[in-house]
């Protein structure tokens, strides 16, 4: 089987998801483009060479809607022959759309291809594109559909997460984050989304609340005790009747935070990258996906990274450094008590607590973060894994070469 | 023309008056028949250039259409794809009698004088144009899913769009029946007005509305409030569908068509829409929810309503005077149910004042009514003026029946019956409305035992629609006829049940909270144990019921049976969990703001935190389904040891009662209607093995063994004779 190699990775800064926010005023064609153009221009790349462009997007409605990855192809400036394709693996979608580009490589089917995401929350709001999965009562009573805040609060209530442990965990994803801006580094893999006068919009995360304490936090309203009022609570007792009610201890603060963003990783064959002059940094040990029980629906990123070490004939203590989408905090706390695995090993940078969680782009987001770590503590293996909505979990294991 | 459920009158406008009088029923049905003439009158009306347009009225008083001919629809349910396809045949032929109507280019009014229900209502909802009369005793509104069904002849289509899915939806999934002033806010009746000027209207409205078309047949037509896809229907979608599941658990499958109904045929045009409507329909009408539901809840209940357990032989009676003793607020509500029915009622009690408070009982329940605008002042200084606060009980002289709802006390009731006998003519009947002491013991105390029977009452008796009636060894089958009919005067349903300790409904419903506590005992985490009776089906779960009825009153029956009947000095795991509660925790229970559960006020909180904190190694792995076979299984078993015990006799009082005296899952149709459904057969094979895994109470009878043998069911081996 050929090996992918991973050659490069490029992420836009995190924009608050709101009208305030600093890419608010930037399309989401315009995001995905600049991190497509930033990977042609670090890498000298001779665009005619890509097999494929993927790109994950969760709601693919209006700006963001039909193929945003062909367009953002053409937008680039890209060779013609360059196709592109918009997936959706909800939030895994970023990483889903690099998993498919090292599937084609892998398969001999591709030589060269970019994987990424996009999601411009402030301007396409989240739930956009409608679904069946929340709406249509042929599934939606018969699967036990509750919004994702209500099964973070299920794992927390059945796991004996209390409010401060979700809040502390909080607080060291802020503490993290700010550590990783202040010392740069971040700084490998950000780039400044420009204008097109050359001037900058945004060059930093802007989500992010260094100095959050656990006071701060305790003082946030939970926010999915009303969902689980209105009769949410009910539907996740039915289903995991052991509970007698919902410990609401989610909030704005120790929940993923809504922003605007993109990625793009660079991916192709190891004869590819050397007929372009490409540096290999990395090589995709293993992926995959994983359905799980869809109303707590949170709980895959364990099982999928099992079957991941699994693929890749390895343990978790292999593994030299995770990367787990921090959706809530309930769902890296279980991550870590289900897998054993260690906090200083783990989002040793903070994650979307502290940064923010562009749906679609996410997953190649932190595929990046953990590469430029891997590379700066010099480390080999490393995991990177996200729950999904509906009850979904992918993961992929990378070594450094 | 010549129409078999209606007559066709065409006035000099040219305006067709269709008057709807079905032969040889008092009310209308929307039947196969009447949908043909409707087809039919469609079709002419749209040919004839004479005719301007239409108004439907009924001739029936107080109704314009019933609903659909439920006997009819019962031969269509009846299994098989034979029947399955000619009900879908027939329910498309309404659909396209219907659309033939709304679409045959001249304006078509409903002029609603009466009740509009299921079939009805959606006859008025394929008109242009609905006016109804200021009477504010009309009722509009689907009852469907209270059965089991769903609005099949476009309902599920034609009220969405007329006036939004958030108010379409719960009116349906509800069963809400409204009256005319809330039919008009809510948007389905165009105008209320004085009955005599009903006709008028209509014929008005159509004058000056020539080219009348449906909302939904004009061109660029919206759904009001927006279609699931719209924000607002996202909402009401996403969040109605948890409403849905947390109020029936996933076990009323008539309620989730209504949704999926409304979300899938608000997506296309109304004819795709009724056809999703009709697979949704004939979908849950050859389910056995709806089989059941509609035998126990429709056709049982009115069959036991207009007495079909009375003796026929002797003569209606009429209690006028009623005397009741004891002014509890038990028996507070029964004088307030009986003169509400307009009987005089006699209050008797040991002092003035605990008679007289018995008496401002019932005026509180009035003025509940009054604020829930069922009732008039005039209505309750009527109602008020009938009662009579009493101690002495020579004013008992002329009464016809006597209630006694004193202490649950053999002596103390002894006492009464004495004193009662003493003074009542000869030939008036005495009620004891004990809830658990047998009647032919009660009986003893009277001089005249064949007057004595058990009329049981279920608390709050102003809610509660159920009377258990006890057939004591002696009772004579004139006090019987008495106690049935008084309870069809106070608009009750009354069961007909045979003398032993519980009778029929405390003795079920005791296995189900028995078999809680047993879970607990078990080591079963409570939530889990509550939450299985919850999701069976039930109320509540088995220690909030104990709550409700009083942990020390529920101890001290347990206590009672044991000594007495078991002759048993050990108490059961059952008993010791209610001893520690009560006897050693001094929680009794709801009423004092403590018992399992933590109460704020009279609110349930959650469970007492000592409670849950008794173990630390509560088990949670266990399958709920488990638990709640064995909760709704128990219960069932127990209706069938009544049937071989011959506590009772009819199945219909043994559902019925069931589900209106204690709550039984009412999608099930009742215990019996369970059992029937299963088969006898994989009943007794399910009771064997929880019996090896959870003890003897599981054992199945020799009546159910005898059945499973035969292959029978309970409603043909005690199949009920035709009703009186």
């Amino acid at each position: 089987m050929t090996e992918c190699i991973i050659y490069d990775a490029v992420r836009t800064p995190r924009g608050r998801g709101k009208k305030d926010g600093g890419l608010h005023e930037v399309t989401a064609l315009e995001l995905a483009s600049q991190t497509l153009k930033a990977i042609r221009d670090r890498n000298k790349l001779d665009t005619s060479k890509l097999d494929d462009v993927i790109l994950g997007c969760v709601d693919p409605v209006g700006e963001q809607g039909s193929d945003i990855a062909r367009v953002a192809v053409l937008k680039a400036g890209f060779a013609d022959s360059v196709p592109g394709v918009q997936i959706n693996r909800f939030c895994a979608s970023g990483l889903e759309a690099c998993n498919m580009a090292a599937g084609q490589i892998m398969a001999g089917q591709s030589d060269l291809a970019i994987g990424g995401g996009v999601e411009s929350m402030s301007r396409v709001a989240i739930g956009s594109s409608g679904a069946a999965w929340s709406q249509d009562p042929s599934i939606a009573v018969r699967a036990y559909f509750v919004p994702q805040g209500i099964s973070a609060d299920l794992i927390a209530t059945l796991d004996g997460f209390s409010r401060d442990d979700v809040d502390a965990f909080a607080v060291e994803s802020q503490n993290r984050a700010a550590n990783a801006w202040d010392k740069g580094y971040f700084k490998n893999s950000v780039i400044a989304v420009k204008d097109d006068l050359g001037q900058t919009i945004l060059e930093r995360d802007e989500h992010m609340r260094p100095g959050t304490d656990m006071q701060a936090l305790a003082g946030l309203k939970p926010a999915f005790a009303e969902y689980g009022a209105v009769g949410f609570d009910s539907v996740a007792i039915q289903r995991y009747p052991q509970v007698e009610a919902l410990d609401h201890v989610h909030t704005a603060g120790n929940s993923s935070g809504i922003v605007d963003g993109a990625a793009a990783v660079l991916l192709g064959t190891l004869e590819a990258g050397k007929a372009l002059g490409l540096r290999p940094r990395a090589r995709v040990r293993s992926f995959a996906s994983i359905g799980s029980e869809p109303c707590i629906m949170l709980t895959a990123p364990a099982d999928v990274s099992r079957k991941v070490l699994k693929r890749a004939r390895m343990t978790l203590a292999d593994v030299d450094l995770i990367e787990i989408n921090e959706a809530f905090a309930s769902v890296v706390l279980r991550f870590m008590n289900e897998m054993n695995a260690p906090h200083d090993k783990l989002n040793v940078n903070g994650g979307a607590i502290a940064m923010g969680h562009p749906l679609g782009a996410t997953g190649a987001m932190i595929l990046g973060t953990l590469l430029d770590e891997l590379e700066r503590r010099d480390l080999a293996i490393g995991l990177v894994t996200l729950c999904i909505g509906a009850g979904m979990g992918t993961a992929t294991i990378i070594e450094r070469i | 023309m010549n129409l078999a459920n209606f007559k066709w009158d065409q006035d000099d406008d040219g305006i067709v008056t269709l008057t709807w009088d079905m032969p040889d029923k008092p009310v209308n049905l929307l039947s196969l028949s009447a949908v043909e003439d409707i087809a039919k009158a469609a079709d002419a009306i749209a040919k004839d250039e004479r005719v301007r347009g239409v108004v439907i009225v009924s001739a029936k008083k107080g109704n314009f259409c019933a609903g659909a001919d439920l006997d009819e629809m019962a031969a269509h349910a009846s299994g098989g794809a034979k029947s399955m396809k000619a009900a879908f045949e027939l329910m498309t032929s309404v659909h396209k009698a219907f659309r033939k109507l709304e679409t045959c280019g001249k304006p078509v009014a409903a002029a609603i004088n009466g009740a509009a229900l299921g079939g009805g209502l959606e006859t008025a909802l394929a008109c242009h144009y609905r006016v109804i009369a200021d009477d504010p005793t009309i009722r509009v509104g689907f009852p469907e899913a209270q059965v089991g069904l769903i609005p099949g002849a476009g309902g599920t289509q034609r009220l969405p769009r007329l006036i939004g899915t958030m108010g379409a939806l719960p009116f349906m999934l509800e069963a809400k029946r409204i009256d005319p002033n809330a039919a008009v806010g809510m948007g389905i009746v165009h105008k209320v007005v004085p009955a005599k000027d009903l006709v008028a209207d209509a014929k008005e409205w159509v004058k000056a509305n020539a080219g009348a078309v449906q909302p939904w047949d004009k061109k660029g037509f919206r759904i009001p409030g927006g279609g699931p896809f719209s924000r607002s229907g996202a909402q009401v979608f996403t969040v109605g569908n948890a409403i849905l599941r947390q109020k029936t658990y996933g076990n009323y499958p008539a309620q989730r068509s209504i949704m999926s109904c409304v979300y899938e045929g608000l997506l296309v045009d109304i004819d795709t829409g009724l056809k999703i409507e009709t697979r949704y329909f004939v979908k849950m009408l050859m389910s056995p929810v709806a089989r059941n539901m509609i035998r126990t809840l429709f056709h049982s209940m009115q069959e036991l309503g207009k007495g079909a357990r009375r003796p026929k032989k002797e003569a209606p009676a009429d209690v006028q005077r009623l005397g009741v003793l004891g002014a509890g607020v038990m028996g507070a509500g029964i004088a307030y149910v009986s003169a509400w029915a307009g009987i005089d009622v006699t209050l008797i009690d040991t002092t003035d004042e605990k008679a007289k408070a018995g008496k401002t009982h019932v005026s509180k329940l009035l003025d509940k009514q009054i604020a829930r605008g069922r009732a008039t002042k005039e209505k309750k200084e009527e109602v008020l003026s009938r009662v009579h606060p009493q101690t002495d009980y020579a004013a008992l002289k002329d009464v016809s029946l006597v209630i006694e709802a004193v202490f649950e006390d053999r002596a103390i009731k002894a006492e009464t019956t004495k004193k009662t006998d003493a003074v009542t003519q000869d030939t008036a009947i005495f009620g004891s409305n004990t809830s658990t002491l047998p009647i032919t013991g009660l009986a003893g105390a009277s001089t005249r035992p064949k007057n004595f029977i058990g009329i049981h009452f279920f608390s709050p008796v102003e809610r509660m629609g159920l009377v258990e009636i006890i057939v004591g060894e002696q009772t004579g089958e004139r006090a019987l006829s008495v106690a049935i009919d008084y309870v069809r005067k106070i608009g009750k349903t009354p069961i007909v049940v045979n003398d032993a300790r519980g009778f029929y409904t405390s003795r079920c419903f005791g296995t189900y909270t028995q078999e809680g506590l047993r879970m607990v005992a078990e080591g079963i985490a409570p939530a889990l144990v509550e939450n299985a009776g919850r999701m069976a089906g039930m109320p509540m779960g088995p220690l909030e019921v104990l709550d409700s009825v009083g942990v020390d009153t529920a101890l001290k029956i347990t206590r009672a049976a044991r000594k007495e009947v078991a002759k048993s000095d050990t108490p059961d795991a059952v008993e010791e969990q209610m001893a520690w509660l009560v006897e050693e925790s001094g929680r009794p229970g709801a009423k004092a703001g403590k018992g399992f559960y933590d109460y704020k006020g009279s609110k349930r909180s959650r469970l007492w935190p000592d409670f849950v904190a008794k173990r630390q190694d509560w088990n949670t792995d266990v399958d709920v389904k488990e638990l709640q076979t064995r909760l709704l299984t128990i219960q069932a078993l127990e209706a069938a040891r009544c049937f071989e015990e011959g506590i009772i006799t009819d199945p219909r009082d043994a559902d019925v009662g069931a589900i209106l005296g204690w709550g039984f899952a009412p999608y099930t149709g009742g215990p019996i209607s369970y059992i029937d459904t299963m088969g006898a057969g994989p009943f007794v094979e399910r009771c064997e093995k929880l019996a090896v895994a959870f003890g003897e109470r599981f054992a199945p009878n020799a009546l159910l063994r005898d059945m499973a043998a035969k292959g029978e069911t309970f409603y043909r081996r005690f199949a009920p004779k035709a009703a009186a």
